[in-house]
């Protein structure tokens, strides 16, 4: 093919080096496969690294009742039933294997009296279920799986952004990127393809997300025919910073409810007794966002517009233990001694439960030899995710994914590249320098935003929903003409435009799922439908690409075994 | 609402120099959110390295006035409002553009260590007693401010031949790690250039995640490479104990 381009050659490429995507490299590196990562950023500083409060698993160490079937039905009852039972019932049953995986691998978490891992409460979550580091459970998952796949010796791509995958016929043969330090351009042949690129929380203004997270995975997958299912329901945390306003949005973890931190107004009143009287603050994340959303519109909100956490009722030594970095966050960005007041925090954009669709053994996306794991695939959280399901998804996922992905690679021959798809990926990256500087990436960015959060936000209506479309449409159009000063030297201009590629299509795959479905169920609210439907509770949303357009069909929710359903209606546990 | 100059270098490998930007303060605002201000209005090609924007990755370290900081969690109104605030990229390592600095070396070095390898026969149980001080080393977020104040890196360049204070907190680690059952005491001698550092105690100041990193992690590690090196009666308790040795 053509040699203007550096090449690398893999049996598995893993795009994205968060948890999914290094579980899944070290899956199939041990199956003997020869893999790559890339990552837009540095190694050991993808989103994985920001989770705090822990990682879901029934290993009983501290409630010894729990088991994997009250995980599996505490995950299907928060994910109102519409979650794949059969991913609810590999990640509930591996769970536990694969966290005493990371502690085999060196990870250190709290421990208990008697030397076992430490588990945690967490909102839906009928027993102490989290293991957990502090509130830093993220940084140390993060750095086992570094460190393991360092030792194994994978080889890492940091800094380069995949902006294409590339195919041949209909099977995946490789992805274009670019280097972000200095512009230049590199493919990728593989055999099979890994997507573990995480969500999208980007496409909003105020969220707990970093600026990776633009839903580059998705997008391209979609572009190369691969099916998005339930992008309507997009995950806001009920408990980001509302104040100052350069913190906007930036987590409050969950782990303040679980270990006792109380939610009021400003009248002082514990208002989740209006919502949901029996689990209170460990509700759902679903409700609890939309008590404070509540709150604050009906004027009992508090000064910045959100309300009170206050955890201050526990000893100062405990929560400074406990909760270290919350309680350096308040203090440091927000001036704020939460061992002595309280932490003021309002729905942030956080997790997206939508993505690709996959096959719950494999993690096969629709298109051969494509598979995809961690947050940018669907299917687990259903309508809602639990805290702390998230972390173990891509343990269990992750390891599925890099272990089908080398199988499918030993038994396939190298695809053959198209140079005129990567000319393709070449020339649309290199157009906008061409043209006039005007309209910027960051104004359309900011715009965009403006639009999911005023329009597709917590609460919809088919109205905000249809107006939504139309002015993406608009953004779109905008796009076409944005211009980017300055060379391809790590030019944030330019990362943005590629990144914003990806957001304008997810944010058009949200809005069309968010108004086919006409009923409310998990995080996804509408006004003009507030009750839940049992027809619709038998639908996903099913998105693909029709030439140019956006199709959306629905797709008969998988008939759980009888066995299950009768687990799943016993009464024990957290209750819907 | 008020004003402030940032004076930011803006350059690459040949070279550079600092630009001025007007930038509007606004309450609780850190210098990564200014660095924003100039690229969303002013730049839009400032070349900013960042992720969490919650002092969680590591990620967004440079000089503020001199002084070694992670960009998102120094607020602007912890500088003096009536200078301009000089924002340069860190020292220690090569530039690529504007404050992006090439930090490859730092993850060449970690590929050196060997990893965590438990005992043979190995029951997991830990007694939090004993995790915590390893705990607190796995603090570390790896914005690599520690290397870039230490001396024997910044003014002496010295590479080749030396680990850096992140790396003495991650061997400490393994080495400190109550399963662990190898001893990487000539590794620190030799390949990481322990016996270069003389205990100034500035990596420990510059620390975000506050890693005592001198008292805990260093001195320890030295007295262990003593133990193991010129100490044949103490390398001799420890075979009997069946504590590590540097030669198993
Ligand atoms: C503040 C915060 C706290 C959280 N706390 C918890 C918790 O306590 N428990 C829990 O279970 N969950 C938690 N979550 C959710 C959880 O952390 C994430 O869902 C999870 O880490 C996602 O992991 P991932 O492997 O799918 O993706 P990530 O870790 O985000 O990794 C994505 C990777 O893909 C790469 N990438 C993306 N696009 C491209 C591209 N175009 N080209 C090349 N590379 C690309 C990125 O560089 C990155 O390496 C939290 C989330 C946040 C934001
Ligand atoms: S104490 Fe040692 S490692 Fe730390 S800065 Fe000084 S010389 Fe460097
Ligand atoms: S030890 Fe501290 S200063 Fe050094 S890299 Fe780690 S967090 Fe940064
Ligand atoms: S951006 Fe992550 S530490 Fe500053």
């Amino acid at each position: 093919m053509n040699g203007k381009y550096e090449t690398h050659e893999h049996d598995v490429l893993v795009i994205g080096a968060g948890g999914a995507g290094l579980r899944a490299a070290i899956e199939a590196l041990a199956q003997g496969a020869s893999v790559g990562v890339v990552s837009k950023s540095l190694l050991g500083k993808a989103h994985t690294v920001m989770a705090e409060g822990g990682i879901a698993a029934a290993m009983a160490n501290v409630d010894a009742a729990d088991d994997w079937r009250t995980h599996f039905r505490d995950t299907m009852r928060g994910g109102k039933l519409l979650n794949h039972w059969r991913m609810a019932q590999i990640h509930a049953h591996e769970a536990g294997d694969r966290v005493r995986e990371l502690e085999q691998w060196g990870a250190l978490f709290d421990r208990t009296e008697d030397g076992r891992i430490l588990q945690r409460a967490f909102g839906g979550h009928s027993f102490k279920r989290l293991c957990h580091v502090g509130d830093r459970t993220g940084l140390e998952m993060i750095r086992t799986l570094q460190d393991r796949g360092v030792q194994m010796g994978i080889d890492v791509y940091m800094e380069c952004t995949v902006t294409r995958l590339l195919t041949d016929g209909d099977r995946v043969a490789g992805a274009f990127a670019y280097w972000r330090e200095n512009g230049r351009f590199v493919v990728f042949k593989a055999k099979s393809i890994v997507l573990a690129t995480g969500g999208i929380g980007k496409a909003y203004p105020v969220t707990s997300n970093s600026w990776e997270y633009t839903g580059d995975g998705m997008a391209l997958a979609y572009a190369t025919g691969a099916e998005l299912m339930d992008m309507e329901f997009v995950q806001f945390h009920p408990t980001g910073m509302v104040w100052p306003p350069g913190v906007q949005g930036l987590l409050v973890t969950e782990a303040v409810r679980g270990e006792g931190g109380l939610l009021r107004n400003k009248l002082g009143e514990r208002f989740m007794q209006r919502y949901d009287p029996q689990r209170m603050e460990l509700s759902t994340r679903d409700v609890v966002a939309r008590a404070i959303y509540t709150e604050v519109r009906e004027g009992r909100g508090s000064e910045h517009g959100g309300a009170f956490l206050d955890i201050s009722h526990k000893p100062a030594e405990y929560v400074k233990r406990k909760l270290p970095s919350m309680y350096h966050q308040f203090l440091e960005l927000a001036d704020v001694d939460i061992t002595r007041s309280a932490m003021e925090v309002g729905p942030t954009c956080h997790y997206m439960m939508g993505g690709l669709r996959v096959d719950p053994e494999t993690a096969a996306c629709t298109v051969p030899g494509l598979f995809a794991a961690g947050e940018v695939a669907a299917g687990l959280h259903g309508a809602n995710r639990l805290g702390g399901n998230s972390l173990s998804d891509l343990l269990v996922f992750g390891r599925r994914a890099g272990f089908a992905a080398a199988e499918y690679a030993k038994k396939q021959s190298w695809p053959a590249l198209d140079p005129a798809e990567i000319a393709q990926g070449e020339g649309e990256m290199l157009c906008v320098f061409e043209r006039q500087a005007g309209d910027t990436p960051y104004a359309v960015h900011a715009d965009l935003q403006q639009l999911m959060q005023n329009l597709v936000g917590i609460f919809r209506t088919e109205e905000d929903l249809k107006s939504a479309l139309t002015g993406i449409e608009r953004l779109k159009d905008r796009m076409g003409r944005v211009g980017v000063p300055g060379t391809r030297m790590f030019n944030p201009g330019w990362h943005l435009y590629a990144d914003m590629k990806s957001m304008l299509a997810i944010a058009e795959a949200v809005t069309r799922s968010a108004l086919a479905r006409k009923e409310s169920r998990g995080a996804h609210s509408r006004l003009d439908y507030p009750k839940t439907d049992a027809t619709w509770g038998e639908q996903n949303n099913i998105i693909r690409r029709h030439g140019s357009e956006m199709v959306l069909e629905q797709s008969p929710v998988p008939k759980m075994p009888a066995e299950l359903q009768t687990l799943l209606a016993e009464e024990k546990g957290a209750g819907a | 609402m008020p004003e402030v100059t940032l004076k930011i270098f803006r350059g690459d490998r040949e070279g550079g120099q600092t630009a001025d930007y007007q930038v509007p303060v606004s309450p609780g605002m850190v210098v990564l959110d200014a660095l924003h201000y100039v690229q969303k209005h002013l730049a839009p090609d400032l070349a900013v390295r960042w992720n969490c924007k919650a002092g969680r990755c590591g990620s967004c370290s440079a000089e503020v006035n001199g002084r070694p900081r992670l960009t998102c969690k120094t607020r602007m109104d912890s500088l003096p409002g009536d200078r301009p605030v000089t924002i340069l990229p860190m020292k220690s390592f090569p530039v690529i553009k504007d404050l992006v600095t090439d930090v490859s070396w730092n993850y060449k070095v970690n590929k050196k260590i060997p990893g965590f390898k438990p005992r043979p026969k190995t029951e997991w149980k830990m007694r939090q007693e004993d995790v915590d001080r390893v705990q607190e080393f796995r603090k570390c977020i790896e914005c690599f401010l520690c290397q870039n104040v230490c001396h024997v890196l910044r003014d002496h360049g010295k590479h080749e031949q030396f680990g850096g204070p992140r790396f003495f907190v991650r061997v400490a680690a393994l080495e400190m790690h109550p399963l662990d059952g190898i001893s990487r005491a000539a590794l620190l001698k030799n390949e990481l250039g322990l016996g270069f550092c003389n205990i100034t105690k500035c990596c420990t100041e510059v620390c975000p995640e506050e890693i005592h990193i001198t008292d805990n992690a260093i001195i320890p590690m030295k007295e262990r490479v003593v133990d193991e090196f010129y100490d044949p009666v103490l390398k001799l308790v420890r075979r009997i104990r069946g504590e590590k040795s540097a030669r198993e």
